[in-house]
């Protein structure tokens, strides 16, 4: 082989390389856009779907506060206004408006425009406004959930009446009120402050997002202390035989258990065998708990290895105690690798159903937790509940609870990076 | 640090103690079917926000679920009321009797009807409760007796020659839910019955083996309890037909149709009338000793048997329920107030 003839050879495999070498690149770039291609339509139909739900349809009445109804002792004290016929003055202020309404079924499409919940909100008037017992006030009511997928745009105008849950003569009063001004879309509050509900447009997450601080305020303050501890002691003190290797491999697989089987041993032991209370925060918080523990325990140890010896020697050097050396060194260092596993943990604790199913927690609970005894369900459990009901606004909703969830993990996930590069030392 | 360890061991010895001194329970405590799940929850949370007690909570159990946990005994740990879709069996209340719960109050609610819908792009299907039984069951019996093969039929055409050439894909509810075993009961056994040696069968464990034997070689797609994913995807494949309740019919009629079954269509004025074949009666069971355990019961009850909750232009209706007969609705109202016994 001359000079000349090796040169071409190594040129032609050289050319050859660099071209595997660009596949190869080009492979893992698409994988890594295909990802996030994954990842932006999620997010764009969560948005897509949801975003409307930031607003609620509300209507202008004026209602007469009439005081025959409301109190008819004379007197207005709290229980005559608690249990005063709210719906009959919605039902005249509704008649003075459309006074041609006459026959029974008419009336009763009429009325179905307004929310199950507007009596409510006419009683909570009321409460806070005595003086005004007797006169005529202008109150925003919220409109039925059908009303408000038409004004969204949901529920089609084109489509033949008897495909369509708002009919014609429905079409014409809202049409009328509409061109009187009374119909708003304003900030949907009550997403935020009620508590669940049969009528999407009375649903809230508030119910669900205090279940769920209670479940991982739980979660947190046994699954931290007990992964630590495990983890220091398993990774500083433990010696070295077949036992420990035991323990090692089981937490190993436990990380991988499907969570159900979590769910059923917390049924188990935790319900029939501790008593304690079904549906409890308490209880959804120890499942969650063993949930979590591997995850934190594996993070922790990585964190306790990453320490380098010489830390521990140098305690050790100098006179201190080997519990001395890892609280007072090898722990304040692994620490911001620990933390960040737990928040990691918590995230995935944060998103966890199927565990919750097999202890009650997937119910339908209105009234917040007040502590962690009283029965809740947790924001993934409610967006699981509305996704699984029939009426058209609760899609909408489902996918605005998705988006608050989400912005949950995005903040513990977005806390762990923080966490991890403002105190994470390397060596 | 240390205050956090200190804090959770703390609380753990809390959770301890925590764990001996519950006892008492303020709210209804409510398991049960999925189906009658959705009328339960809208009469629960009226009955909160009228009256000064606490919502009750309600579960999802399914139907069996519910009852073994309403027979588990008498005390604030076990529910107080189960709602069911079907009536409660014998050895139910028998197992509630082992268990000491012995006076247990049976409220009927109304009826359900169970639809097969497609969707609206799709020709609108007239079946009978026999074509139906030929294209889902496993085994298909033959005009000779005692002999079985299996469920030949690839298209509706297969199964009826007057049906449209399409490939028999039926998505429906799985085996644990209510839907399914009141499916299996009142369109598959009829149709099943056309036969006439099934018909003549004596022996009842093989009757059902024959009858409610739904085929597993992918006809039948079993697509999970959530009835609103399953609208959505007869919506995307019109090729493809539904099993769920009538109320999901009802929210999405401009998109899906319901079959005519036997010649009557499934609205709601045939279900009430129970001229639609495949309709259930809908339950709920109450423990007696609880009534005067936990507070509000009686209210509860109250509020699901008045006229503003089940009668013909209560908010249960608006939900999908079909109400009962009046004289039906008088009878039930009557005899829950007054706390009768279940007679079975």
């Amino acid at each position: 082989m001359t000079q000349e003839e090796r040169k071409r050879l190594i040129e032609q495999r050289l050319k050859k390389r660099y071209l595997k070498e660009k596949v190869f690149r080009s492979i893992g770039l698409l994988a890594v856009l295909a990802a996030l291609s994954m990842l932006f339509i999620l997010f764009a139909t969560i948005i897509l779907s949801g975003y409307r739900s930031f607003q609620q349809t509300y209507i202008r009445l004026n209602v007469l506060l009439d005081k025959t109804v409301i109190a008819p002792s004379g007197s207005a004290n709290d229980d005559d206004i608690f249990s005063a016929d709210y719906v009959a003055l919605l039902k005249a202020t509704l008649k003075d408006m459309f006074p041609e309404v006459s026959s029974r079924q008419e009336k009763k499409m009429l009325y179905s425009l307004l929310s199950s919940g507007a009596s409510m909100q006419v009683m909570d008037f009321v409460m806070q406004n005595k003086n005004l017992i007797g006169t005529k006030q202008t109150i925003w009511v919220t409109a039925d959930d059908d009303f408000d997928m038409l004004i969204k745009g949901y529920i089609k105008r084109n489509v033949p009446e008897e495909e369509r849950r708002i009919k014609d003569v429905q079409l014409k009063w809202i049409d009328k009120m509409m061109a009187q001004g009374r119909v708003e879309k304003r900030f949907n509050l009550p997403f935020f402050i009620n508590g669940d509900s049969r009528e999407p447009e009375l649903a809230g997450i508030r119910g669900g997002l205090v279940g769920t601080f209670y479940t991982i305020l739980v979660t947190l303050l046994l699954s931290f202390p007990l992964g630590v501890a495990t983890a220091v002691y398993l990774e500083e003190f433990a010696p070295l035989n077949r036992w420990t290797d035991i323990v090692e491999v089981n937490i190993n697989n436990l990380a991988a258990v499907p969570s159900i089987v979590f769910g059923l041993l917390g049924l188990a032991v935790f319900i029939n065998f501790f008593g304690l209370p079904r549906s409890s925060p308490l209880v959804g918080g120890l499942v969650l708990t063993l949930v979590t523990l591997p995850t934190i325990i594996i993070a922790s140890r990585a964190a306790l290895k990453a320490v380098p010896p010489s830390i521990r020697h140098a305690a050790l050097g100098i006179g201190a105690s080997k519990m001395q050396a890892v609280i007072h060194h090898v722990i304040p260092l692994a620490m911001p690798g620990m933390m960040t596993g737990t928040i990691i943990g918590m995230a995935r604790a944060l998103g966890e159903t199927a565990s919750l199913l097999m202890i009650g927690m997937v119910a339908f609970i209105v009234e917040t937790p007040a502590d962690i005894l009283e029965p809740a369900t947790v924001l993934p459990v409610q967006i699981y509940l509305w996704a699984d009901s029939a009426e058209l606004a609760f899609v909408e909703r489902t996918s605005m609870a998705i988006m608050v969830l989400l912005w949950f993990l995005i903040v513990m996930n977005g806390v762990a990076i923080v966490l991890r590069n403002r105190f994470e030392k390397r060596w | 640090m240390r205050k956090l360890l200190v804090a959770s061991l703390v609380f753990m010895f809390l959770f301890a103690t925590s764990a001996v001194s519950y006892a008492a329970r303020d709210y209804i405590n409510i398991v049960g079917s999925s189906t009658v799940y959705p009328f339960a929850t809208v009469v629960a949370e009226q009955y909160g926000k009228s009256t000064k007690f606490k919502t009750p909570k309600v579960e999802s159990t399914g139907t069996g679920g519910g009852l073994k946990l309403f027979c588990g005994g008498v005390g604030v740990e076990h529910p107080d009321i189960a709602n069911a879709s079907r009536r409660i069996k014998a050895s139910e209340v028998e197992m509630c009797g082992k268990n000491g719960v012995k006076d247990i109050i049976e409220a009927k609610i109304g009826y359900d009807g169970i639809v097969i819908a497609n969707s609206k792009n799709a020709p609108l299907m007239k079946l009978t409760t026999k074509d139906i039984f030929l294209a889902l069951v496993k085994d298909v019996p033959t005009d000779k007796a005692d002999e079985l093969k299996p469920n030949p039929h690839k298209t509706w055409k297969d199964v009826n020659p007057e049906l449209p050439d399409v490939k028999i894909e039926v998505l429906g509810p799985p085996p644990t839910s209510g839907t399914r075993d009141a499916f299996v009961e009142l369109a598959m056994e009829s149709g099943c019955k056309e036969f006439a040696w099934v018909k003549e069968l004596k022996d009842e464990k093989k009757f059902k083996a024959i009858c409610h034997a739904v085929r597993e070689d992918g006809a039948y797609i079993e697509a999970g309890e959530n009835d609103t994913l399953i609208v959505k995807k007869l919506a995307a494949n019109s090729n493809a037909f539904g099993i769920f309740g009538f109320s999901f019919l009802e929210q999405s009629m401009d998109k899906i149709q319901g079959s005519v079954i036997a010649g009557v269509e499934p609205t709601f004025d045939n279900i009430a009338s129970s001229k639609y074949p495949i309709s259930r009666p809908l339950y709920f069971y109450v423990k007696k000793a609880h009534v005067d355990m936990i507070p509000g019961i009686k209210e509860y009850l109250k509020e699901f048997t008045s006229e503003k909750a089940w009668g013909p232009d209560g908010y249960l209706v608006d939900k999908g329920l079909i109400p009962m007969p009046p004289a039906e609705r008088e009878k039930y109202e009557k005899s829950v107030n007054a706390l009768e016994n279940l007679s079975l």
